[in-house]
């Protein structure tokens, strides 16, 4: 019996200078962390106050940290391609050679999705939601922390597959029958596979938190129309979660089993059904993009909201706008491949349902127009993201309606009109509504605002660097380019790849601004320190508590009466209405302790997948039994709470009264 | 407090207090949280029904559902199921009034009827691949043991839950931590029996029509 499986030295490709080089830079980046780690004495403090920590603030940092990494990595990837496009043209073959071009387009729309956009989407739900709640936690903060660290398992494995093995050549939908043993012997599609498998169940656990936090858990008072909107996104968006991530899980559970034990779901020979898993596919990720976008346009909806002075225009209508989207997000699934050949009317019902799909889309784009009409707006770096958003969503989903006309689509499918479209909708929404929100939220979290003239600028980057890259695309498709070329013969093509090259250049560009943003930040804190709380004159509740918050959010929850709850009370005050504050009654608050039961869930789920990826199969049952070892011991601890005395906290509020008076 | 909502406090004075009553207890939140990964599970399964539907006749020239299907078998299995809902309902009666005896006496007895069920149901399994009828011979029956495994792999996750859950009894006593837990477990082996119903229909019954 061998030992370790398909594992041996042939795994790592020493004859690839390109991938060992990037390979030892990956690792030296992260022996260099955790080296300054060790060096400054920093691990206990790092284990206590954020590996075992289960505050959602917390969590919710961790994810954007993650996020933001994996933008670097999936942008790599990015500038690759666009180089390789812009000089593989006529007889050049550029630097990449094909089975290397291929992994790194699949490694690039598998990271930047899963881990990029998601977990960014995440951790701004995460940080922000219980806030503006007004309530103390989620409604399972270590189940929230598993989410976490299961999500970082999948980014572990994928990265993993850079220097040990190979990733999926396949693309990132993973399309059988090319996704199948017979055509992809090698693990870069398992690779794929059980990485997201592991982070899904992570964004499961997720959806399930918070769909049971923001129905069960918000302060008194808060009746459904008293949440903020981004509360209602958020909602909508883990609703999406729950309803469509399990069947991507069954889906790959399918493939898995197709290629591990011979079934004969999606395989030419057994009478295997390949379209079954594209329809399947879809199904979940229809839907998915509305889970990236959503919680982009409740964050465009604070940020526009807050920085117009005003409240957000037609309120309701953007709460019923942002349920019909949930709910339709599920009937047009199929315009994502009209190709397959359906016939008139199956491809009519789902065209018309795509067009129909952009009506309360277009209901959010007039409601912060008007929001912003008469409003007295600052030009802030959220409300910049949020403007340049309004501009580029827009022109992305109007080349959304033009491929919904399936005659259209026929000549679109798969060309790079269609990448173009889909760039155009995910960067100009949810890369720029996390941006947006990374800018709002992040003197909440940190208690000091980030640089605005480098913020600017990275915006400014970002957004022309964004139409540089992808209108040539635009051009390209309708002159025939197909997508995922390692090279092309029509030299014609050329002079618009090399544009669409330097506009990933600007976007290196506005990268760089947004990582000085940070570092000249941080240095400066002193200056841009906000002591107030509100350093935005913010309208909902999380800009009522200090910054960053304490663990217990609030001293004592407050009471909602009507929406913008913060803004009424700051007006009331203003206007002397305000009744003299008693004294509140500080009573102790019950906290979940912390727990390592994440991290060592997420060990054994590393340990499981590289064992399934390899066929080790001693190694994977061990994984397997050591995650149910975790379990139980969460299950059979003792104490799960810990109490935070009253003193403590009358304490914490006073000082924090004391400089907000200041 | 605009008028729509204060419309609905007049008719329904109790119901409007629940959406701004403040956090719900931890018993509520539990249960609901639990719910909602009920309904996660079953969008899973429908995933593998629809799966089942579109390979059905896809036999590849193997056998089909009307020649495999032993329906005897499949109603004894659905019989030991429903039983042992039962009696789980028995174990949850006796766990919420704080009973040891009669909480054991109903976990044992759930616990043996729905190992009875799995093993009526890898007899099943051992005798269809025994006559060559693997998950390897066709999509159709690839499609088969994967959505009725699934299911039987719920049911024996379901028995280690409870083995677990006793222990946690026996040790921990009925604390409200154990209750909440309980109360999942029977959720969960409840859902399973409603998969089941689904099954049952859609492969034991349409399965062998004409």
């Amino acid at each position: 019996m061998n030992l370790l499986g398909k594992l041996n030295w042939s795994a790592i490709p020493f004859d690839q200078p390109i991938i060992m080089v990037a390979s030892a830079l990956m690792i030296l980046a992260v022996v260099v962390a955790l080296s300054w780690v060790t060096r400054k004495g920093y691990w206990p403090y790092l284990w206590r106050e954020w590996l075992t920590s289960v505050d959602h603030k917390r969590i919710g940092v961790m994810y954007c940290v993650l996020a933001l990494i994996m933008l670097l990595r999936g942008f790599t990837d990015a500038i690759m391609m666009r180089s390789q496009q812009a000089l593989a043209a006529g007889g050049a073959q550029g630097y990449l050679p094909p089975e290397h071009f291929d992994q790194i387009f699949s490694a690039h729309g598998t990271i930047m999705i899963f881990f990029m956009a998601m977990p960014f989407m995440i951790g701004l739900m995460n940080f922000a939601l219980p806030l503006q709640l007004g309530v103390r936690d989620v409604a399972f903060p270590t189940l929230n922390q598993v989410s976490l660290w299961l999500t970082a398992s999948g980014i572990l494995l994928t990265n993993m597959s850079l220097a040990v093995g190979e990733f999926a050549k396949t693309g990132w939908v993973a399309y059988p029958p090319l996704s199948e043993l017979q055509f992809s012997p090698g693990v870069g599609v398992d690779y794929y596979l059980w990485a997201l498998q592991i982070s899904g169940i992570g964004t499961l656990l997720t959806g399930i938190n918070f769909v049971a936090t923001i129905l069960k858990m918000r302060a008194p008072g808060m009746s459904y129309m008293r949440m903020p909107v981004f509360c209602w996104t958020a909602l909508a968006t883990n609703l999406l979660i729950v309803a469509a991530f399990p069947v991507l899980t069954a889906t790959f559970a399918m493939l898995l089993l197709d290629r591990y034990l011979d079934f004969h779901f999606f395989t030419v020979d057994g009478q295997g059904n390949q379209m079954m898993y594209v329809n399947l596919f879809w199904v979940w990720g229809h839907p998915e993009v509305y889970i990236l976008i959503l919680p982009a346009f409740g964050i465009f909806s604070e940020v526009i909201s807050t920085f117009s002075g005003k409240p957000l225009f037609g309120y309701r209508s953007m709460v019923a706008a942002t349920m019909a989207i949930c709910i339709l997000s599920f009937l047009v699934w199929l315009h994502h491949f009209f190709t397959m050949g359906a016939g008139a009317d199956v491809n009519g019902f789902f065209g018309v349902m795509t067009m129909i799909i952009a009506v309360p889309t277009g209901v959010k784009v007039f409601n912060w127009l008007f929001t912003m009409w008469g409003g007295r707006v600052r030009f802030t770096v959220p409300v910049l993201w949020s403007l340049g958003f309004m501009v580029t969503f827009v022109i992305g989903g109007m080349t959304g309606v033009l491929m919904a006309v399936p005659p259209a689509d026929f000549q679109l499918h798969n060309s790079l009109f269609l990448v173009a479209h889909f760039h155009n909708v995910i960067i100009g929404g949810t890369v720029f509504g996390a941006m947006a929100g990374y800018n709002y939220w992040f003197p909440k979290a940190f208690g000091f605002k980030l640089d605005e003239r480098w913020g600017k600028a990275s915006f400014w980057c970002w957004l022309i660097g964004f139409y540089l890259a992808f209108m040539p695309l635009y051009v390209l498709g309708l002159l025939g380019m197909t997508r995922r070329m390692q090279h092309y013969d029509d030299l014609s093509w050329q002079p618009w790849m090399l544009v669409a090259a330097v506009g990933a250049l600007v976007i290196l560009a506005g990268i760089v601004c947004q990582i000085v943003q940070l570092v000249v930040s941080i240095r400066a804190r002193e200056q841009h320190r906000d002591v107030t709380g509100d350093p935005w004159n913010g309208r909902t509740l999380e800009w009522s508590t200090a910054s960053p918050p304490p663990a217990w959010n609030f001293a004592v929850l407050p009471y909602v009466a009507e929406t913008d709850t913060y803004w009424s009370w700051k007006q009331r005050v203003l206007s002397n209405q305000h009744q003299p504050a008693q004294r509140p009654e500080y009573e102790s608050i019950e906290m979940p302790k912390n727990s390592a039961t994440g991290f060592v869930t997420a060990f054994f789920a590393v340990v499981t997948g590289f064992a399934l990826i390899w066929h080790i199969w001693w190694m994977a049952g061990f994984g397997v039994f050591g995650a149910f070892v975790t379990i139980l011991v969460f299950a059979f601890r003792d104490g799960e709470e810990i109490e935070i005395p009253a003193t403590q906290i009358a304490q914490f509020d006073r000082g924090h009264q004391a400089e907000v008076a200041l | 407090m605009n008028v729509a909502v204060a419309v609905y406090d007049v008719e329904h004075e109790a119901l409007s207090g629940v959406s701004e009553a403040g956090p719900a207890p931890k018993r509520i939140v539990v249960a609901y949280g639990f719910w909602i990964f009920l309904l996660s599970d079953i969008v899973m399964f429908s995933a593998l029904f629809a799966a089942y539907a579109v390979l059905v006749r896809s036999t590849a020239g193997g056998p089909n559902g009307a020649e495999l299907f032993n329906q005897a078998s499949a109603a004894l299995e659905t019989a030991c199921l429903l039983a042992s809902s039962y009696t789980c309902g028995l174990m949850s009666l006796a766990a919420s009034s704080r009973r040891r005896v009669g909480t054991y006496l109903g976990a044992v007895v759930t616990f043996a009827l729905g190992a009875a069920f799995l093993a009526l149901e890898i007899r099943e399994f051992a005798d269809m691949i025994a006559h060559g009828a693997t998950p390897q011979r066709s999509a159709f029956l690839s499609a088969f043991f994967t959505l009725v495994g699934c299911h039987g792999l719920h049911v024996a996750v379901g028995l280690i839950w409870l083995t677990v859950m006793m222990a946690q009894v026996a040790i921990k006593g009925f604390r409200a931590s154990v209750q909440r837990r309980l109360l999942c477990f029977s959720l969960f082996w409840h859902a399973l029996d409603i998969i089941w119903v689904g099954l049952f229909t859609v492969v034991y019954l349409m399965g062998v029509a004409p």
